[in-house]
């Protein structure tokens, strides 16, 4: 075995396991806060990113374009509450998931409506092909990159959460929505904060993955592979949802390169779920979920 | 004013639990069967037999068996489409081995072999539920396409992997225009839907609506979970399989894993949902809502614009109404259409009295 070989496919899976991560974390923090599986998320990253490389394709320089999209995200995510979370409230987990599957197809519609569904090319300045030369295995520089910027998303956002009132109100209502709005905590404000949040992450994510692959229509479709990075972590924590990006991130280049050869190739489509199953029948709630308790 | 039980007195638990308690309901049961099997196929042209009373039919049962699992059960799946892939692939490959086995025979066995696969990747709900056990049910989803993809068995070796389904034949009789087949998918469906009805109605429908509604409290007065959640996983499955068969053989008349993707999945269930959780009438309802709103989209936008709008645009459009009447639609009636024809009935009880 060529352990340089297996080095380097074990960092190049853990850094796009990173990517997973970022999208993943978007569904975590509403996951957290409102118990809404948000299945838009990756419409949502979709909608952010064609965005983001539309406003630059217009002339606009980058720091204007970021605070403009980050604009337009807050403003759907504050349309989102209003339309469709508010009159969904205490409806059962099913209904508000096919919810948020309509919303799906409506911001993937809207995004290229409204922008377009070309593919675009988005240029942050970074050389795709450069790597860093660690003894025999190359390490693409533009992962690396990806990997300190998810890894500041997440210590900003760790920070967010420990040290501002808002994020101590997040918290809150993340523990027990009950509890929160008998000390005072306006649930719908929080909703809006989060959906917020989760907008940006998605920019975080879909300018991270535009740039790799390209702005276009498949992003919408990374969504699916953050559930089993979901399931892995646990839905409802934030290192979980980053090591289980990890893992399966690592697992699936490992398992294409490995024993992909023996089946006929492309498991890379289903590996991630496989192993979600496998955790789920040691861990039902996942790496780092809460207990799940259950009384009658 | 006409539809009331008033003077019909259920005088042992035989009646009591009968299929259509009220006199009016056996009428207007009759009444649909007849519109289906003669006003139906007196009047439909080939454009609508083809293209949308067949679809409709065979989505219904699939439907129907995601409804057995996810509304009579309570357990969600994402992998139907899975499912109804191994039954039509099943199904065609008893053929291609066996050729002289008649075609029923091949669908009832692509309905069983899909109630095998139901089950194994219905093992994980014995230990996890909600969210988690959707996620089980997608790696079904993704595994099987895969299979059916990069293994040449099953698709007998096919090139281009897209096959053409045999020909079918019932009592020396081909089965090749829209009128044979809409009579062979409706009757198969009538019969599912009748078993489906059925069986809700008996001991194992009723244990399946207590696993739903709370699955330790019906493991504590004795009901066995494993038994439960597996019949439901395999009597949903059967019927996928069963209605994937007839959407390959009837609908597409081909055989390719394509049909079958994860968009599929989604459909089937929002057609569940929007029908109505947890009743047979709500999947066919959910079905022709489903099938008829893309159409009406469809004919709508180029009604409105004329064609000066590129069909890009009107797509766009498209994808954008029907993601918002989806939400309009779970916001009006989360329970479905089922729950609004319920509502319709329980008024007409008293019209044209307000009570």
């Amino acid at each position: 075995m060529d352990w340089w070989f297996f080095l380097e496919v074990f960092v190049g899976g853990l850094l796009s396991g990173v990517m997973y991560s970022l999208v993943a974390l978007g569904f975590v923090l509403i996951f957290k806060a409102s118990g809404v599986f948000n299945f838009a998320q990756g419409a949502m990253v979709l909608f952010a990113a064609l965005t983001f490389v539309r406003l630059l394709e217009m002339g606009i320089p980058m720091l204007v374009a970021v605070g403009v999209t980050m604009a337009i995200m807050v403003i759907l995510a504050i349309a989102i509450e209003r339309i469709v979370l508010r009159p969904l409230v205490n409806q059962d987990l099913i209904i508000l998931f096919m919810a948020t599957i309509g919303l799906n197809y409506f911001i993937e519609g809207m995004a290229q409506l409204v922008w377009d569904s070309k593919v675009h090319v988005l240029d942050l300045g970074i050389d795709e092909y450069d790597a860093f030369e660690i003894g025999e295995a190359f390490i693409n520089k533009f992962d690396v990159y990806a990997a300190l910027i998810a890894g500041g998303l997440v210590l900003v956002l760790s920070l967010f959460f420990r040290y501002t009132v808002i994020g101590r109100a997040l918290r809150a209502v993340a523990d027990d929505h009950q509890a929160a709005l008998s000390v005072g905590i306006p649930l719908r404000t929080i909703w809006i904060y989060v959906w917020s949040t989760a907008g940006i992450v998605a920019m975080v994510a879909g300018v991270v993955w535009g740039s790799k692959l390209g702005v276009q229509f498949a992003i919408s479709s990374v969504a699916l592979k953050a559930i089993p990075v979901l399931i892995i972590g646990g839905f409802t924590s934030v290192p979980g949802a980053i090591l289980g990006g990890l893992i399966v991130g690592c697992g699936e280049k490992l398992a294409e390169v490995y024993l992909g050869g023996f089946v006929g190739g492309a498991i890379e489509n289903w590996f991630p779920y496989m192993l979600a199953l496998l955790v789920l029948m040691i861990r039902p709630e996942g790496i780092f979920g809460e207990k799940i308790i259950e009384r009658v | 004013m006409f539809y009331r039980e008033a003077g019909q007195f259920k005088t042992s638990y035989k009646k009591d639990q009968a299929i259509l308690p009220i006199f009016q309901d056996k009428i207007a049961m009759v009444a649909m069967l007849l519109f289906c099997f003669i006003v139906i196929p007196l009047f439909a042209n080939d454009y609508w037999l083809a293209s949308i009373l067949v679809p409709f039919l065979a989505l219904s049962l699939a439907a129907l068996g995601l409804n057995v699992l996810t509304g009579y059960a309570g357990q969600i799946s994402l992998g139907t489409a899975a499912f109804m892939a191994v039954g039509a692939f099943a199904s065609f490959n008893l053929q291609v081995r066996v050729p002289e086995i008649p075609f029923l025979v091949a669908f009832l066995w692509g309905g069983l072999c899909a109630a095998g696969v139901g089950i194994l990747f219905g093992l994980p709900s014995l230990r996890i539920k909600g969210f988690y056990l959707a996620v089980a049910t997608l790696a079904a989803q993704f595994f099987i396409e895969w299979l059916f993809t990069h293994f040449d068995w099953f698709t007998n070796y096919s090139t281009s992997g897209v096959i053409t389904a045999p020909p079918m034949t019932l009592l020396g009789l081909a089965i090749d225009n829209p009128l044979s087949k809409y009579f062979l998918v409706l009757s198969i469906v009538v019969i599912c839907a009748f078993f489906v009805r059925n069986l809700a109605r008996s001991e194992i429908g009723r244990a399946w609506m207590a696993v739903r509604d709370m699955d330790i409290a019906a493991e504590a007065i004795g009901i066995n979970l494993m038994k439960t959640k597996l019949l439901a996983f395999g009597v949903s499955s059967f019927l996928c399989g069963l209605a994937g068969a007839l959407w390959a053989y009837v609908v597409l008349g081909t055989v390719e894993p394509q049909a079958f993707d994860i968009a599929r999945s989604f459909e089937i269930l929002f057609m569940v949902v929007i029908g109505g959780l947890g009743s047979v009438s709500g999947a066919f309802l959910g079905a022709g809502f489903m099938i008829l709103l893309p159409i009406l989209l469809n004919n709508l936008g180029s009604l409105i614009t004329g064609g000066t709008i590129s069909t890009e645009t009107i797509a766009h459009i498209e994808y954008m109404v029907f993601g918002a009447f989806i939400i309009f639609f779970l916001i009006v009636e989360p329970n479905g259409l089922a729950r609004l024809w319920q509502l319709g009935k329980e008024k007409l009880r008293l019209w044209p009295f307000p009570y």
